[in-house]
């Protein structure tokens, strides 16, 4: 064991050396470092984290705090990046003993912003939901595939969605996203 | 592609977001040490194959995440209903698949 | 060249092509087909078997004969298209097909004389049996010939360097052509607000009342209503129109796929996309698909300039373009009588109409009449002349049975209508069942399978009205209206009756070729020959003759085959049958089938946090599943042997440091992690401590090895659970299973970890100094962190768990820290060790590595049928647990009988010789034909530390043979190996404990 202190290591993402789409009617930028949390459990745990415990395939908000009910059990919380260790204290004191699982999911995956009027269409290259806002509201969100990869797909405006995905397939993903804009503007 | 109905998601959603997970209601022996090598070997490897209706394993695996059971039919491959994982089959006419 | 044949007046703006060498003239909008046709040209290919010289017999996507070639520069060479669906181009590049030497003189025409070779059947008559198979006669010179001249088109050689993409869409409905019947529907479809996607395979949606020039709709001229239709359609932003899309296949559910054609018809290609699939999920879908018009089956009825009716009257009124100066009409159906007005009226002469019906619709007649065109009634055509351009039709009248004498008629074109198909392909790719109406002698959609429609002339309504009527009755269904549905008043309709199948009567005896399939080259004969030499079933006639089994699916001439086998069957032609429509309806492309899913973009890359490193110090790397992982990292001058030899030389002697990140990562968190733990891994759970890390090892139910890692415990309710890299998804999911369908009342909750987390092995006896100078609180000394434990803190001042773990049988750690520091502190981990030389490592050495030790790899030493005893691995196996899954399968007769494989280590007599993985092991060096191999060779390398080779492998009773001499035959004589202890290095573990 060493008392000499030691440099804190820098961050890189995924997305280091990989260029963005950008244009009128469609852009992907990458959403700010988060926290990140897999809340295992009763779904009224979320009370903790702050927002109201979402519905089946709904985000609740509350500040700079969303958590994304994924599955019947399996809430995605997401939080400015600085707030991790309080989160982790905040939910270690008030979730009930034994009827939770939380675990640190920062890095593990990364999320994107994707908008602009030909968002739907181009996150439709890869993903078969249907993402008519009727069938797809504003404030649904649920774990759904891109083509060869997994993603969490969240509605926060007609024109403007949150996906989140993990690291190793990010630039897949946003490789597909450039053709698919790409490939949808008519000659 | 099919659309599969999540009994979970209570949607319909894209056969991609699922996997197929053999047979349901092949309950695991509460004590496997207890049966009989037949009856063990049934366990394992013996399943019915029908013809018509078939009650089996999905899982939402790109969804929620959720395993559940399905009654399809193997000659239209129609899925007739879906059912939330320990509820009992559903009782359906074999002419309505 | 000027356009001889195009009428005066044509507006569309001149452009220049060029087809098979030679340039031509024609105007935008047209298509190669008619422009071709304006310079008189109707010979533009060769036929598939007999190499006849062929014209365009249609002006649509069911063209049997018009396939060209598309040439536009490198890599963008298309074959087979049709040119009556190619759109010109400034500049465009076409070139005839299925010729040698030239279009005009083509040596395989000798199969036309020699046409006996190419009879029904004759690739299961000719090459049948033992005189052809296998022979060097077969291989060397009848298949090159063959495959040569039956090849159709060219393949292309570059790589395609065009973009296609694919998008998913979701409509309320979807029209699927937008003639009369499918305008109709979109529009009353679309005026309830529903979202609408109506598709059209052509340039301009219209279908048919693109080149109605006669009839009116609600007083209005039929395509100005089209106009003002689209128009309106292209406005409602719940609509969108799509043109030069087609419909090409129908799946579950209303899953319907189209083809788009973005780009082809612009003489420059664009950035974006060249074609886009769409895959529709539609609510409802509104088929309306129109009909197509049959040829009639007479001999020499394949000759250029023989066309279909109908087509005549599309390039004269739709493209300005007249098919001929003097043409003969053969009809069956009223319809063409409208196309020999219009042609006549354009100053054509129509030499004759001749009607095969003895009493054709008077009124049709005397329109005819009135026009100055003879009609022939009870006609049927006994022949044509002109090779490579009709030139003459003979004409013969029937009376009952007798054919009477031949009148020869000279024309440049003859124009034939045998009635129309329905195209209920897009219906029966539903599942729907067609059912045959023996009044109307045509198939029609019976029941519906899924949520869809028909309309129009596809269900065989061929009226304006009736087209009308229904689809817009079809499109306000399908959107849910029911709201009472206006009317159309119609004039000055083309006729709509009639209709003949088969062939035409004919003399006795009467020879010529009349051609059923014009693609595949199917003769009425060959369809009779197969009949008479036992084909019962449509199915068997088609695989016999081949006929309907083109390209082109047997648009024009399914029912014609059809009606010939139930002929000369003497049975209905329900009782025949009619072939499945399969998908696609019209060839599509590779491109859009592979869309963006090609190269980079194929499969997901995944790189891990430290791969950038990896990179810029010259690693090579190898795909592990979809990760790309450093495999070893060569010096300048290096091979991938000596790189291999100096990274484990070096890892023994100091340090190695090696990206680990790619392991599968599971956090099992929840009170009854231990109890699921238990029933999960062989191994006992519940009383390891937590900052204690364990090897686990799990089975499937079936007893098998299905994945192994090492296993920390956390807490009391949080385990840190590692799995293979290939492994991670597989033992989730498993899993998930059991703890969701089989142990429900656990509270216990998974959670993939594996991205989270970048992993750093420092592996060597240096290992320790390497790692301390980073750790900030926690001790890593050998007393306060033994073998195979784990520990919180910081690493370089970020949160991390390191373990005390060994893949190398040397002191090790696993450093796992947040994935966006894996790089930084990765380099910080280097810095340190270049202070005591270590070297960084790849897969390579790691697999060297550890099968010097005997650890095994799920995967390369077991294959779904190995048992943990196989492997000597019963220590991981916990005795005294009551159950686990694949327990009880450990006890199965076959489970623990003798002789089963087991993992042995096998030493080759001579040291330099590295065996192959995969070898088998046999008792002699020259086993007998039929021997059982006793195992196989697992894995096999140089061992640096050996400074020979060794080899992991599986043999039956393998622990029993230590010592015994054992052969690996190859091709080049069998290696002596002896069978040793897979543990080659450090047996006693003494370089862990330091
Ligand atoms: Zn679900």
């Amino acid at each position: 064991m060493s008392d000499r202190s030691v440099a804190v290591a820098a961050r890189r993402g995924p997305l280091h050396a990989v260029s963005l789409p950008k244009g009128e009617t469609f852009a992907v930028t990458r959403a700010p470092d988060a926290a990140r949390f897999v809340l295992r459990g009763d779904p009224a745990g979320v009370a903790a984290f702050g927002p109201a415990a979402p519905g089946m395939l709904r985000a609740s908000e509350s500040g700079s705090r969303a958590a994304l009910r994924l599955g019947p059990d399996e809430i995605l919380l997401l939080a400015p990046g600085e707030d991790a260790e309080a989160i982790r204290g905040e939910l270690a004191a008030k979730l009930p003993a034994g009827a939770h699982s939380l675990v640190d999911v920062s890095h593990r995956q990364i999320g994107l912003v994707v908008e602009g009027r030909s968002a739907a269409l181009c996150l439709a290259a890869g993903c078969p939901l249907d993402l008519r806002p009727a069938a797809f509201p504003i404030g649904m969100a649920t774990r759904t595939i891109f083509l060869k990869a997994e993603i969490v797909l969240w509605r926060q405006a007609d024109d403007r969605f949150h996906v989140e995905v993990w690291r190793s397939f990010a630039p897949y993903l946003v490789g597909h996203l450039s053709d698919a804009h790409a490939g949808s503007s008519d000659p | 592609m099919l659309l599969i109905h999540c009994p979970y998601c209570e949607m319909d959603r894209p056969e991609l977001e699922f996997r197929y997970g053999g047979e349901a209601h092949i309950a695991r022996p509460a004590d496997p040490m207890a049966t009989s090598d037949e009856t063990w070997a049934e366990h394992l490897y013996f399943r019915s194959n029908p013809r018509g209706l078939h009650a089996e394993r999905w899982r939402h695996i790109s969804g929620c995440g959720r395993f559940f059971n399905c009654l399809r039919d193997t000659v239209s491959d129609r899925i007739v209903t879906t059912y939330k994982a320990g509820e009992a089959r559903p009782e359906i006419d074999r002419g309505a698949a | 060249m000027s356009e001889h044949f195009r009428l005066s007046g044509a507006t569309g703006r001149a452009v220049r092509f060029v087809f098979d060498g030679v340039t031509y003239q024609g105007r935008e909008g047209d298509t190669l087909a008619s422009a071709l046709l304006a310079n008189g040209v109707h010979l533009i290919g060769r036929s598939y078997k007999y190499h006849r010289p062929r014209g365009m017999l249609t002006a649509g996507a069911e063209e049997p004969n018009a396939l060209v070639a598309v040439e536009r520069g490198r890599g963008r060479m298309t074959p087979n298209l049709r040119a009556t669906q190619i759109e010109l181009y400034d500049g465009l590049v076409a070139t005839s097909q299925n010729r040698w030497p030239s279009l005009a003189f083509d040596v395989g025409v000798i199969n036309d004389v020699a046409g006996k070779f190419y009879s029904a059947g004759f690739y299961y008559k000719t090459f049948m049996g033992p005189k052809f198979a296998g022979t060097a006669l077969w291989t060397r010179v009848f298949e090159p010939i063959v495959r040569y001249a039956a090849g159709l088109g060219a393949r292309p050689t570059d790589p395609d360097p065009d973009r296609y993409a694919q998008f998913y869409a979701h409509c309320d409905v979807l029209v699927c052509g937008a003639g009369p019947a499918g305008l109709a529907a979109a529009l009353a479809a679309a005026r309830s607000g529903k979202d609408v996607i109506l598709c059209d395979e052509q340039s301009e949606p219209g279908g048919s009342l693109l080149h109605e020039t006669t009839a009116t709709i609600d007083g209005r001229p039929a395509r100005v209503w089209a106009e003002e239709g689209l128009a309106e359609l292209k406005a409602a932003a719940n609509v969108r129109v799509m043109a030069r899309t087609q419909a090409f296949g129908w799946y579950a559910q209303n899953f319907v796929a189209l083809s788009e054609r973005v780009a082809d018809h612009l003489a420059e290609l664009p950035r974006g996309a060249r074609e886009r699939l769409w895959q529709v999920r539609a609510k409802r879908v509104v088929i309306a698909t129109g009909a197509i018009e049959r040829p009639i089956v007479f001999p020499g009825n394949d000759r250029p300039g023989v066309m279909l009716a109908e087509a005549g009257r599309i390039y004269l009124n739709r493209f300005g373009v007249k098919v001929g100066s003097r043409v003969v009409v053969v009809t069956a159906h009223d319809s063409a009588y409208r196309v020999a007005l219009d042609l006549a009226a354009a100053g054509v002469t129509v030499a004759a109409i001749a009607d095969v019906r003895s009493m054709p619709l008077r009124a049709r007649m005397q329109e005819a009449e009135a026009a100055g065109i003879r009609v022939i009634s009870s006609a049927t055509v006994t022949g044509t002349k002109g090779r490579r351009r009709v030139s003459g039709v003979g004409i013969a009248q029937v009376g009952g049975d007798v054919v009477g004498g031949t009148d020869w008629i000279a024309c440049d074109c003859l124009l034939m209508s045998g009635g129309w198909t329905p195209s209920v392909h897009l219906y029966s790719q539903s599942r729907g069942k067609v059912v045959w109406h023996e009044d109307r002698q045509m198939f029609l959609p019976g029941a519906s399978v899924q949520d869809e429609r028909s309309a129009g002339a596809c269900r065989g309504s061929f009226t304006l009205e009736a087209a009308l009527s229904e689809g817009d009755r079809a499109g306000a269904e399908a959107a849910g209206i029911e709201t009472a549905r206006p009317s159309f008043a119609i004039t000055g309709e083309a006729g709509t009756e009639g209709g003949v199948l088969g062939r035409l009567p004919r003399r006795p005896g009467a020879k010529g070729k009349a051609f059923v399939d014009f693609q595949n080259d199917v003769k009425a004969d060959d369809i009779e020959l197969a009949v008479q030499e036992g084909m019962r079933s449509i199915e068997h006639v088609k695989r016999y003759t081949t006929t309907g089994m083109a390209t082109d699916q047997g648009k024009t001439s399914n029912l014609n085959a059809l009606a010939i086998a139930a002929g000369k069957l003497g049975r209905s032609i329900p009782q025949v049958g009619l072939t499945t429509f399969r998908q696609p309806y019209t060839p599509v492309t590779f491109g859009a089938f592979a869309g963006a899913n090609r190269g980079d973009l194929f499969d997901p890359v995944r790189q891990t946090p430290i791969h950038s490193w990896a990179e810029e110090n010259g690693a090579a790397f190898e795909d592990v599943g979809l990760w790309k992982r450093a495999w070893y990292f060569p010096k300048p001058g290096e091979d991938m042997h000596r790189a291999v030899l100096r990274e484990c030389r070096q890892t023994r002697a100091t340090a190695g440091i090696f990206d680990a990140s790619t392991l599968g990562k599971i956090e099992v968190v929840g009170p009854d992690a231990a109890v699921f733990m238990e029933k999960l891994y062989t191994n006992p759970w519940a009383k390891l401590e937590p900052g204690r890390c364990r090897y686990g090892l799990m089975l499937n139910e079936a007893g098998f090895v299905m994945d192994d890692g090492v296993i920390a415990r956390m807490a009391d309710d949080r385990f840190h659970v590692t799995t293979t890299t290939g492994g991670a998804p597989r033992v989730l999911h498993h899993m998930e299973d059991y703890l969701q369908t089989e142990f429900p009342d656990l509270r216990v909750w998974l959670t993939s970890t594996t991205e989270q987390w970048a992993v750093i092995a420092v592996q060597g006896p240096k290992a320790r100094e390497i790692v301390a100078p980073l750790v900030a609180g926690f001790d890593i000394s050998k007393e306060a962190m033994p073998h195979m434990s784990i520990r919180e803190g910081t690493v370089c001042g970020v949160p991390a768990r390191v373990m005390r773990v060994s893949f190398t049988g040397e002191l090790g750690f696993e450093i796992n820290v947040p994935a966006d520091h894996g790089r930084a502190v990765w380099e910080a981990v280097w810095a340190e060790g270049r202070k005591v030389d270590a070297v960084a490592y790849g897969t390579e050495a790691m697999h060297v590595m550890r099968a010097e030790k005997g650890y095994i790899i799920v995967g390369q030493e077991t294959d779904g049928t190995v048992t943990p005893a196989d492997l000597g691995l019963n220590w991981a196996v916990g005795k005294a647990k009551k159950d686990f899954v694949g327990k009880r399968s450990l006890v199965r007769p076959d489970m623990i009988v003798d002789g089963r494989k087991q993992l042995v280590g096998l030493l080759t007599e001579d040291p330099a010789i590295v065996l192959e993985e995969g070898a088998q092991i046999t008792a002699t060096a020259a086993p007998a034909a039929g021997t059982r191999a006793l195992g196989h060779v697992t894995s096999s390398y140089a061992s640096p530390a050996l400074g020979r080779s060794i080899a992991l492998a599986m043999v039956a009773g393998g622990r029993d043979r230590s010592g015994e001499r054992l052969y690996v035959p190859m091709p080049g004589g069998a290696i002596a190996v002896t069978i040793v202890d897979p543990v080659f290095v450090d047996p006693k573990g003494e370089r862990l404990d330091v």
